[in-house]
């Protein structure tokens, strides 16, 4: 029995990450309870280290290693390069936030850590196994940031709703994984499709099989009838926690997709279409109509995330590069515009004061004219108005939905996100045409004041300028198809 | 009918019934146990699947372990039994309705000739120096070491957060403090007074 060591040099990044959290840990521990900020510091290293050694060892070829578990290529490295960004964003939106609130342990940054890890893990796994890995990890880190807040019981009814439905998730997705082992009898990505393609496994079981991990996956990217976690979990977790699950998971979400339904099943497009279209459709109509309904913001954000869950499954729908592209496009975009929101959210938090209704935003011109500018380009991106990028990342999905004949999907589609622009619409008259509540001022730190400012005219300057984006991930799809 | 079979029909028999047992008897003590008597009789039916080390690993690990500490869970608390079973017969046909269609759906899939025993053949039994536990050594420290690691990171994850979760440093507490405790001076503790000596009268 010969075995041949793994190459180590694709998982570096990995490798580096796990022993950053162990050491952010125990440097946590040591540095005592006044200097929290050691823990902050090490963990944006630590972001800034892996994203790094992503971008040193980027390469268009595709390597695998650890017996082929494990694949690295350019849509890996840049989904990859991305969560590091939004993670490091995340923390830096919502340091203040948690310093406030008790929130700012050593924990808290190793959790998130953790999960980013899985994240990683996600986005690069070539089998079952790892696939499933790197979601649970990532899950599990989020079931307790959820929690994290125990004396609120909000948090803790959120978290328990999210850990149980999570695992009834999970356990769909392994049934799934089950019975396409059981037809196929491999659990790698990539023989998958060959023995598909060479119609040796039972056709019917398979199908059996992708259902149960469609709807797996439905509930992870929380689209409708799927989707009954989301708007308390957004509701019911710390608003930090809520911009940390709301942004990077999606852009793991979207890599997880790609893996399993893309790579995996890629042969079965005719099977899963039909699902993504009932997921994609009922995402949107229950997301934007309920949306409407909705006082506390946070709510509304997450059924605004339902109805965007349904456009990003468009892009799967017509199954080519220009389909896919359009996804990451739009996973992209979305990622960008919830970073905003809820740093929106979060500046206008104070220690003792949460700002959790709509309401909140009533006369932010007054109070802050610029910010109230950024929360407007956030809004008008969210509802699809142009030149922002929600508008071009609507579209592309958009025109590949069209390019795949489906014209009655498109034209839905649109009439849903038409219905949704009313409710993205009434913030902004709240916020421009109401009386402000309160005179409190808005005074963020320097850091927060300046990637808010850069995230909100990066929204304006990639709807001006689209073709740079979009280029880019179409030339991270075609380079790992 | 071989005797493997036999086995399998008596095992199988104990296990729905014990299973059934868990969820219909009153007493969550006795429920517990017979959740016990089904991880031992599905051991047995792992052991007839040739997974060996996996069946012994059941019976260690959940039987030995999880259960017995469930059981002293169960012991402990003090569960009102009656307000578990409140509602109970109010949703029981609507239960019942789901658990009815799920059953026919599921016979629907299994039962027809896709899952039939033609479709998947019983594999060929393996020599007896077939070792079960090396196989499973070998292959989860060399082809699954990647996955074998992340799972060890999981476990870690689950520590951090039970801490997290659990820990409470209380204010009132009184506990002492080793590390002060050792770093005492005798200045600290004992003071020396001078005072005359007196005398005896």
């Amino acid at each position: 029995m010969n075995f041949i060591s793994p190459e180590f040099a694709p998982a570096y990044s990995e490798i580096f990450m796990l022993v950053m959290v162990c050491v952010v840990m125990l440097a946590d521990l040591s540095a005592g309870g006044n200097r929290r900020y050691v823990a902050y510091l090490l963990t944006q290293i630590t972001l800034m280290g892996c994203g790094l050694l992503t971008f040193l060892s980027f390469t268009t070829e595709a390597s695998q290693t650890f017996s082929g578990m494990f694949v690295d290529d350019a849509l890996a490295d840049i989904l990859k390069l991305m969560v590091y960004g939004t993670v490091s964003a995340v923390l830096i939106y919502s340091h203040a936030y948690i310093s406030d609130r008790g929130l700012l342990r050593g924990e808290f940054f190793s959790l998130i850590l953790f999960a980013t890890l899985g994240m990683m893990v996600m986005i690069s796994a070539s089998h079952f196994l790892t696939l499933y890995i790197g979601l649970e990890l990532l899950s599990l880190s989020l079931y307790a940031l959820v929690a994290l807040r125990r004396d609120s019981i909000m948090a803790t009814e959120a978290a328990m709703k999210f850990f149980v439905l999570g695992a009834l998730a999970s356990g769909f997705l392994l049934y799934g994984m089950s019975l396409i082992y059981g037809a196929t009898g491999t659990l790698h990505v990539s023989q998958l499709a060959q023995i598909i393609q060479s119609e040796a496994s039972s056709k019917e079981v398979l199908v059996v099989g992708l259902v149960f991990v469609v709807a797996g996956i439905g509930f992870k990217l929380s689209a409708a009838p799927f989707h009954m976690w989301a708007p308390d979990v957004y509701e019911g977790a710390p608003t930090a926690v809520t911009l940390f699950i709301g942004s990077a998971p999606k852009l793991a979400a979207f890599g997880f997709v790609m893996r399993l339904l893309v790579e995996g099943l890629g042969e079965m497009v005719a099977d899963w279409q039909g699902m993504l279209i009932i997921l994609a459709v009922m995402s949107m109509a229950v997301g934007n109509i309920a949306a409407i309904a909705q006082s506390n913001i946070k709510r509304m954000l997450a059924y605004s995330t339902i109805s965007h869950m349904g456009f990003l499954l468009l892009g799967f729908i017509s199954a080519d590069s220009n389909g896919y592209s359009s996804a990451l496009f739009y996973v992209i975009a979305y990622v960008l515009m919830t970073l905003g929101t809820f740093a929106m959210i979060m500046l206008l938090c104070r220690s003792g004061f949460e700002a959790e209704n709509i309401s909140d935003f009533k006369g932010l011109n007054k109070r802050n004219s610029w910010y109230a500018f950024i929360a407007l380009v956030l809004m008008l991106s969210l509802a699809g108005i142009p030149p922002m990028i929600g508008f071009y990342a609507k579209l592309a999905v958009l025109q590949a939905v069209v390019n795949a004949g489906y014209i009655w999907l498109a034209v839905a589609a649109v009439l849903f996100s038409l219905i949704g622009a009313f409710y993205y619409l009434r913030i902004i008259k709240m916020m421009y045409f109401d009386e402000p509540e309160t005179d409190e001022p808005i005074l963020p730190n320097n850091d927060v004041k300046i990637l808010l400012s850069a995230n909100g005219l990066a929204v304006l300057a990639l709807g001006i300028f689209p073709q740079a984006l979009m280029g880019f991930s179409l030339y991270a799809i075609q380079n790992s198809m | 009918m071989n005797f493997q079979d036999v086995i399998f029909y008596i095992f199988s028999a104990i296990l729905v019934a014990s299973a059934l047992g868990v969820i219909t008897v009153r007493n969550p003590v006795y429920s517990a146990l017979l959740l016990v008597l089904a991880f031992v009789t599905c051991a047995g039916l792992w052991l007839l699947l040739e997974a060996e080390f996996l069946a012994i690993a059941l019976v260690l690990v959940y039987v030995g372990a999880v259960m017995v500490l469930f059981l002293f869970v169960v012991m402990m608390l003090d569960i009102n039994l009656d307000r578990l079973r409140e509602g109970f017969w109010k949703w029981f046909p609507f239960g019942a309705l789901i658990a009815l269609a799920m059953v026919i759906e599921i016979s629907m899939v299994l039962m027809n000739k896709y899952f039939g025993l033609e479709e998947m053949p019983t594999p060929k039994p393996h020599e007896a120096d077939y070792s079960n536990t090396r196989e499973l050594g070998r292959l989860i420290y060399t082809e699954y070491a990647y996955a074998f690691e992340l799972a060890a990171v999981l476990l870690l994850v689950a520590m951090v957060a039970a801490i997290a979760l659990t820990l409470r440093h209380r204010e009132d507490k009184k506990s002492p403090n080793p590390s002060e405790q050792v770093k005492v001076r005798k200045e600290d503790r004992i003071r020396i007074v001078t005072m005359p000596s007196e005398k005896k009268d």
